[in-house]
């Protein structure tokens, strides 16, 4: 059994003129441990699938299945556990606590376990050694740069040992270089921890790291 | 709660201006009604302490005050010879017959006072225990002598030892200040009771208080004192009496404390209600990403409340830090059963100062509920998308 499976998936959008239709029977079958890319114009849908992975939206119709549990069938507060415990999340816009430290902010999933103040402390600096921001532990993220920002979201999306990172255009609001970083970083993710990362993209360039790439328009999934 | 308060403290830190405008609106309440609350403690504790659990109050039958009531030498007399009336050491009964007026006296501050003019046996001192002379000596009996209670002095002029103070037509040689526990005895003016009666209301007493020997068999002596025919008088235990009194004007001091402050309560409860939406709708992102971590609704609700609260807690602590020096201010009021000035401190007492805390929770709790309750039904989608808008 595949580690996502996706069945006959559609969302749709009800408008006050229309009901536009953002993903269309969508199937789709991700093995554990591959790293896939997924691109499309703007408005193909690329987030709402994401979205609907992570568990933070619901479909109209279809089955979500990942890693033996069909989501769509569990409530809310199911599915906040169910988030905590399988998914990482990558922001395009980083998304850290302005007020926590980047310590702070990657122990915050850690906050939703039963580990003890010492295994979180030490769960967190291996996190943010693997990100190379050891050094960097105590400072705000206003204290850090965009790159910097986005592989503490990076470490925070690992910290808790995730099944799967989806990563919703990490790259998005990154200048080349720090692009490039948090590409490596993704792709060390995949071959050395073995995690399996799906990542949205504008970018071709980025796209093409993937070892797996879609597309999607329309609300079509193009494989 | 799994989100860290740490989160909350540097949300609220990092807008300091809305936290501490909101703050100070609670503070303001908080510090209405400590003061409110304290002067109402601080008149009923007057009272209260005005009367000794060990004493009987002896008032004629039917007679609700000390002003109303009038007893008899013989009747006097009658009690002192019951046998629960404690004795002194020479065996003279504990007992009091006093007679009681109320006298308008300038004030120093201008205006005319009502002030109680006591007088009481020599036995006074030794049923009233609380007592104490301050300053000076007591009144010699026959030589028209008085002394006066302590907080009269600051309020009533010709109240210094040496000087005299006129009433009932004629002048009366201050010996003596005593003071009382802060209770109303402090407001009068006492002097033999002997010498008062006649000047007064004529041969006759107003009340006696005597010292039980017994005073667990209060119960039984009202009985038998209440059941003689030859007396005619009703048995009140002392601090009950006294603290009767006080009961009206406490009460309503205290219900206009709860009303204003209740009042002024919902201004600052709104006040909060919009600081936190304002909150929440500046936070979006950050409860999204709560959220999307696996933060339960319920557990962003928590904390959105738990920031109204923390918000409130610093309004209470200045609210208490602002009420706290009115505890001992002496002021005064009229005790509507004697008709008499009462001067009482304002009292902040620890148990007023932990209210004023808990009325500022209360505050927060419910300024937060509802700005709380819209970051928890946040869909988790929208509030991500906020980010970048």
């Amino acid at each position: 059994m595949a580690l996502v499976e996706l069945r006959d998936l559609t969302k749709r959008y009800q408008t006050e003129a229309e009901i536009i239709s953002v993903l269309e029977d969508v199937d789709l079958n991700i093995e554990a441990g591959e790293y896939l890319s997924l691109m499309g114009p703007s408005g193909s849908g690329k987030s709402t699938l994401l979205n609907l992975m992570a568990g933070l939206d619901q479909p109209d119709s279809g089955t979500i299945t990942i890693d033996g549990s069909e989501i769509t069938s569990l409530g809310p507060n199911r599915l906040a556990d169910w988030r905590a415990n399988h998914i990482g999340f990558v922001f395009q816009f980083y998304n850290l606590l302005p007020v926590l430290t980047a310590f702070q902010n990657v122990e915050l999933p850690l906050l939703l376990t039963n580990l003890s103040k010492d295994e979180r402390r030490e769960r967190v600096e291996v996190a943010l050694n693997v990100v190379n921001l050891s050094d960097r532990m105590e400072h705000y993220p206003r204290q850090l740069s965009g790159g910097q920002e986005q592989r503490v979201g990076i470490a925070r999306a690992i910290v808790s040992d995730p099944v799967m990172i989806l990563a919703d255009e990490p790259t998005g609001d990154l200048d080349a270089a720090s692009a490039e970083e948090i590409l490596t970083l993704l792709e060390r993710l995949h071959s050395e921890f073995n995690k399996t990362v799906l990542m949205v993209t504008h970018d071709q360039h980025a796209a093409e790291r993937a070892h797996r790439k879609m597309y999607l328009e329309k609300g079509v999934l193009h494989q | 709660m799994k989100i860290p308060i740490l989160y909350n403290l540097r949300s609220l830190r990092a807008r300091p201006t809305a936290t501490l405008t909101t703050a100070l609106g609670m503070a303001l309440v908080v510090a209405v009604f400590i003061g409110m609350m304290a002067l109402s403690l601080g008149f009923q504790a007057a009272l209260v302490e005005t009367g000794s659990t060990e004493n009987i109050l002896v008032l004629r039958r039917g007679a609700d005050s000390e002003l109303s009531s009038g007893i008899n030498r013989d009747v006097a007399n009658a009690i002192a010879a019951l046998p629960f009336v404690a004795k002194d050491a020479s065996g003279k009964p504990l007992i009091s017959p006093e007679t009681f007026v109320v006298v308008g006296l300038e004030r120093r501050s201008g205006g005319m006072a009502n002030v109680v003019i006591r007088g009481v046996s020599p036995e006074a001192f030794d049923v009233r225990t609380g007592i104490r002379i301050t300053e000076g000596r007591t009144f010699r009996p026959g030589s028209g002598e008085i002394i006066v209670g302590e907080t009269l002095v600051t309020r009533v002029p010709n109240t210094e030892i040496g000087e005299s103070l006129r009433f009932a037509g004629r002048d009366w040689e201050v010996v003596g200040h005593f003071e009382a526990g802060g209770s109303s005895f402090e407001s009068e003016v006492w002097g033999e009771n002997e010498l008062f009666m006649p000047v007064f209301r004529g041969q006759v007493f107003q009340t006696v208080a005597l010292r039980m020997e017994d005073p667990s068999a209060f119960e039984g002596v009202a009985e038998t004192l209440e059941a003689d025919p030859r007396l005619a008088v009703d048995a009140h235990l002392e601090r009950e009496f006294y603290a009767n009194q006080g009961t009206l004007l406490g009460d309503i001091l205290r219900f206009l404390a709860v009303f204003i402050a209740g009042v002024m309560a919902i201004g600052a409860v709104f006040g909060a209600v919009n600081t936190m939406y304002s909150a929440v709708d500046s936070r979006a992102p950050e409860i999204g990403v709560l959220l999307a971590l696996g933060f339960k609704p319920r557990s962003v609700m928590a904390s959105f409340v738990v920031e109204s609260m923390l918000i409130a807690l610093l309004g209470g602590l200045i609210g208490c830090l602002i009420a706290l020096p009115i505890n001992g201010l002496v002021t005064s009021t009229t005790n509507w059963n004697s008709f008499s000035e009462v001067a009482f401190a304002f009292r902040v007492t620890p148990t007023l100062l932990v209210a004023g805390i808990v009325f500022a929770l209360v505050m927060g709790v419910i300024g937060g509920f509802l700005p709380a309750r819209r970051a928890a039904r946040r869909p988790v989608v929208e509030a991500l998308r906020e980010v970048g808008s």
